[in-house]
């Protein structure tokens, strides 16, 4: 009888060591950072920000691929969660002087309790139908956070405006590095229980219900109650991501959260890789990336060939897109994965 | 003796259309019986109807209790295996973690280890490939995988969409082979679906055959295969 393995348990797979080794060492170079620069100057506060900002939306495009990648839901307004995320850490750091720590497992619990009961209803549609829902929740969070009765939690259209927290216990870290620290740990703990998460029984539940919604119920898997989970459980990653973008960038307003937020998470989710987890870390720099330079780099990239022709500022993007789908179907992360293997093959 | 299966009067629906219009049988606690019928006549469908996959109107007990109001999981949970049309295998799961699937709702530990040796004393084949992605497997293989993933329940009956389906004689012959075993040293029942007439009323001590959502015809699995309208209709000689 070979016994069988626990899902997970450690395997004397040398691959694996690698990966494991290669990431903690990624992770901690990285958090050693902020102290080698210090004051220096070296790396800027706002690489600091941009750097933030990625591993945020790498832990937004996280929360998506664990409904789309692994349970096989599609989502078109996960930008509404994380709007709700920043404006409950931006309403309680500002008005309630809460503690910026605090209000992630704030933004935590309502987001996944909002993901959950939208999830509920959301179990009867399909494909399409889901993603029309979706996407109507995608269209309706900003309008609401502008309704004239809320406007007293959330200032309208004018939005909130915060204030970076410092670095404590005297640290000699500037508030952009000190924060990169913040989101770096709170991005390697949520990365760290998504693996946990799906190398579990609940995970492999997961995977089945993508792979075969049917089968799965016939093997006494309860499918609605899962999909109505990992629902919120998506809603909850991305509500933290939001959350934490609120208390970086300083700001929250309606207009930060329109419906283009939904599609560059799930843009980020599919061109990363849907169903991997590196593959949400390439698509976190991806959206970040995009958002910030896909304007300027058309610019740049008319003026540099002598189009005889303006461009559209989001020309380059969907050139981008267009290759990247073409030329990787499997995303950033299968293509690497596919170059890899290939590599190894010929050495 | 109860029947262990019994269904009277069963209605299923896709949307609006009623593809199932009141269909009657029972099914023999330790009994292998067989669904015949042409393409569209309902037999996926009834087997559907059973697990709850559809909805369902009229009165289906299992072991003495009614089970048309329980959901998919609880029918799976009393001991109702579906092995569906196409396999449905979860392609993206090892062949360990499909087997593992449906022990998860399972509190006896060793039950489980018992079950998961008796798998591979059947379809030794599925112990030499634990590791290996289901979805990369031959047909054939699938198809054991499918079987041993419903024993996995450690069920007292069995739904068999097809077993045969797209699969080469020499590994049909095997894994009906198998499923004989299955009924005679395990004691599952066994409700089987299958297009090769022949096949299924080998194997089968009763049929049933269906048309276009309602049963026309019943017997001993036996008497059926000399039946004239039968073998003309099914059996093509
Ligand atoms: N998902 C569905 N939506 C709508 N109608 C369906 C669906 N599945 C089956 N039907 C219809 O229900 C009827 C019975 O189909 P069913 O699949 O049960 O037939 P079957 O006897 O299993 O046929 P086959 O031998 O081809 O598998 C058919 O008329 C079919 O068109
Ligand atoms: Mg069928």
């Amino acid at each position: 009888m070979t016994a069988v393995t626990a899902p997970g348990a450690p395997t004397a797979d040398p691959a694996r060591n690698i990966t494991r080794t290669l990431v903690i060492g990624l992770v901690l170079m990285a958090a050693a950072l902020p102290f080698l620069v210090g004051k220096s100057g070296v790396i800027s506060n706002f690489t600091f920000l941009q750097l933030s900002l990625m591993i945020v939306y790498a832990i937004a495009v996280l929360g998506l691929n664990l409904l789309t990648g692994f349970n096989g839901q599609i989502s078109l307004g996960h930008g509404a969660f994380f709007a709700v995320g920043a404006y409950t850490a931006a309403v309680l750091i500002e008005t309630y002087g809460v503690n910026y720590w605090l209000t992630l497992p704030v933004a935590a619990v309502l987001c996944f309790v909002i993901g959950y009961l939208f999830g509920l209803p959301a179990l009867r549609l399909e494909g399409h139908y889901l993603a029309l829902a979706t996407f109507g929740l995608a269209i309706a969070v900003p309008q609401m956070l502008k309704y004239k009765h809320l406007e007293p939690i959330t200032n309208g259209v004018m939005g909130i405006n915060l204030m970076k927290p410092d670095a404590p216990f005297g640290l000699a870290l500037s508030s952009d590095q000190w924060m990169f620290l913040v989101v770096l740990i709170v991005a390697v703990a949520m990365f760290w229980a998504a693996r946990n998460l799906l190398n579990s029984r609940p995970g492999r539940a997961m995977i089945a219900i993508r792979d075969n919604t049917l089968a799965a119920g016939t093997m006494g898997i309860d499918t609605s109650r899962y999909k109505a989970t990992v629902f919120g459980i998506s809603a909850l990653y991305v509500g933290i991501a939001g959350a934490l973008h609120a208390i970086i960038f300083e700001f929250v307003s309606p207009d930060s959260f329109r419906f283009e937020l939904s599609i560059a998470i799930l843009v980020g989710a599919v061109v990363g890789g849907v169903a991997s987890l590196p593959g949400a870390i390439i698509g976190g720099v991806f959206v970040q990336f995009i958002e910030k330079y896909a304007d300027a780099m058309t610019k740049k990239l008319t003026q540099a060939i002598h189009l005889p022709l303006e461009l559209q500022p989001w020309t380059l993007y969907g050139i981008t897109l267009i290759v990247l789908i073409y030329v990787m179907p499997g995303g950033i992360a299968g293509g690497l994965a596919a170059l890899w293997a290939r590599f190894r093959r010929r050495a | 003796m109860a029947p262990l299966l019994e269904v009277s009067g069963l209605k299923a629906y896709y949307g609006a259309t009623e593809a199932l219009h009141g269909l009657s049988f029972a099914l023999e606690k330790g009994g292998i019986t067989t669904l015949l019928g042409a393409n569209g006549a309902g037999k996926t469908t009834t087997l559907r109807a059973i697990s709850g996959l559809v909805k369902r109107d009229g009165r289906i007990t299992f072991d003495g209790e009614a089970i048309d109001r329980a959901a998919t999981e609880d029918i799976a949970r009393r001991g109702v295996a579906h092995v569906p049309e196409g396999r449905g295998t979860f392609t993206g799961l090892s062949v360990e973690e499909n087997l593992k699937i449906a022990s998860y709702g399972r509190r006896d530990k060793s039950g489980v280890k018992r079950d998961l040796d008796l798998v591979f004393s059947y379809f030794p084949r599925l112990k030499e490939r634990l590791n290996q992605q289901a979805g990369t497997l031959s047909g054939g293989e699938q198809q054991m995988l499918a079987i041993s993933r419903a024993l996995m329940l450690s069920p007292r009956l069995m739904l068999l969409d097809e077993p045969s389906f797209g699969l080469a004689p020499l590994i049909v012959q095997e894994i009906f082979h198998i499923m004989r075993r299955i009924n005679a040293e395990a004691g599952v029942s066994m409700l089987l679906v299958e297009q090769n007439a022949a096949l299924a009323l080998d194997l089968a001590d009763t049929a049933y055959v269906l048309e276009t959502g309602t049963v026309v015809m019943s017997g001993p699995a036996a008497q059926l295969k000399n039946d004239e309208g039968i073998r003309k209709s099914y059996l093509g000689y």
